[in-house]
């Protein structure tokens, strides 16, 4: 979706800030926020992509307002609640209802360790051709879907080339909506700058996206 | 109408808080039996004290001292990092971008906060904010301005912006006298900003040598 999360090569965003010695975390409650996110994931009700798209979803206003970590509870709130975990009354009394059944927590603290460790890599072996090489030309589609993608706007309609395949992964437009990983070739595609910013961008910069083989057309 | 009058009469469904918030929904969660109070002080634990950028600044640091490594870090990262134990949740998948006297890598995401957490731990909040992930891709030469860098219009500026499940490692420049230094001083040396590419790697006064 053309949403306010696309903001590659927006102007006018406010001016970087920085903080020397930064913490983790600047409160309790989002060090709190960030370990139920991790741990409701291990539920299993959901993916990565589905979860972007939920924040992708905060209405653009909100999104600008809201801290990282208050997207981060927006998102899980809407997860849990779209997913049956919970119900909105719940969510609004902190107290389960009474028809309310307990489960057994997926993830236990023995667990985060070797979890950690092993991550849940989106690269999956299956034999799928790829449509590009290394060294082609292609273009970006000119494609607005009204759903969950990785294809920012700065780069629709722009020509690039292929710098390397990085092998067949699952492809988020489709795994964010439960509609299968429909996996696929996955590139970096190195686009000048100049091609994507005219004239006032230095001849010698460029710009490398990674991009699935459905976000490309042969030249 | 005052805030207090607000607060007492509750018109808002929600705890406007943040902290009342995730406190209520932390309690719902264990109280369902959905989450366990235990994995959530460890999963905290994990990224406050285990995972952060020293884990980069080491392979960086033996990158430098041991040629054979840096390339094997440059064709096959996610395998090199792996000998130092690094890899897994969000570096799943990774590469290492080398920067050079003529090229220059800076990594962003403009779609949402990606990044490589096994080496770096969790992002700080100015890489996920709307004017880093804005501009980097418009304007890299002036966002490393703000940050310090003034690159020389000769050098390549190479922005990856990370759109899909790979996740990127800068590999700073050595600097120039630091020959002397060990492995782990070298380590000391190479800081969060360097390995994402809004910064060089510097050698503090007191040790530069002659």
């Amino acid at each position: 979706m053309n949403g306010i999360h696309d903001m590659g090569g927006m102007q006018g965003l406010g001016s970087l800030e920085y903080e020397e010695d930064e913490p983790v975390f600047h409160a309790r409650w989002e060090a709190r926020a960030f370990a139920i996110s991790l741990a409701a994931g291990a539920l299993r009700k959901w993916n990565i992509d589905a979860g972007r798209h939920q924040i992708e979803l905060i209405p653009a206003a909100d999104y600008l307002r809201m801290s990282y970590y208050e997207k981060w509870m927006e998102r899980l709130i809407r997860l849990l609640v779209k997913s049956g975990v919970v119900t909105p009354a719940e969510v609004e009394s902190g107290k389960p209802d009474s028809t309310s059944t307990k489960s057994t927590p997926p993830l236990t603290a023995d667990m985060v360790a070797p979890g950690t460790a092993r991550g849940g890599s989106a690269r999956r072996n299956v034999q799928v051709a790829p449509r590009f090489r290394a060294g082609q030309q292609v273009r970006a589609r000119n494609v607005h879907p009204s759903g969950h993608t990785r294809l920012p706007r700065y780069a629709r309609g722009k020509t690039g080339t292929i710098q390397r395949d990085h092998g067949v992964f699952v492809f988020p437009d489709t795994n964010a909506q439960f509609l299968g990983e429909a996996p696929q070739h996955v590139y970096s595609v190195r686009f000048e700058a100049r091609d994507l910013w005219g004239e006032q961008a230095s001849p010698r910069d460029s710009v490398f996206i990674d991009m699935w083989d459905n976000y490309l057309e042969p030249i | 109408m005052s805030n207090k009058h607000d607060h007492e009469h509750g018109h808002q469904a929600l705890p406007s808080d943040p902290a009342l918030r995730v406190k209520a929904l932390e309690s719902l969660l264990v109280e369902k039996g959905l989450v366990d109070p235990a994995a959530l002080d460890a999963l905290i634990d994990t990224y406050e004290n285990k995972v952060g950028p020293r884990n980069g600044a080491r392979v960086v640091a033996k990158a430098w001292i041991d040629p054979e490594y840096k390339q094997r870090l440059l064709t096959n990262a996610s395998a090199a990092l792996a000998e130092l134990g690094y890899g897994g949740r969000q570096g799943e998948d990774m590469l290492v971008l080398e920067n050079t006297p003529k090229v220059h890598n800076l990594v962003v995401c403009t779609l949402c906060s990606c990044y490589p957490w096994p080496v770096l731990g969790l992002p700080p909040v100015w890489y996920k904010s709307a004017p880093y992930r804005s501009r980097a891709v418009i304007d890299p030469r002036g966002v490393l301005r703000e940050f310090g860098l003034d690159l020389a219009e000769d050098v390549e500026v190479r922005v990856w912006d990370s759109t899909a499940e790979l996740r990127y490692l800068v590999l700073p420049e050595r600097p120039v006298g630091s020959e002397g230094l060990n492995e782990d001083e070298l380590s000391a040396l190479v800081t969060r900003n360097a390995m994402i590419g809004v910064a060089k790697v510097a050698l503090p006064k007191h040790s530069e040598r002659a």
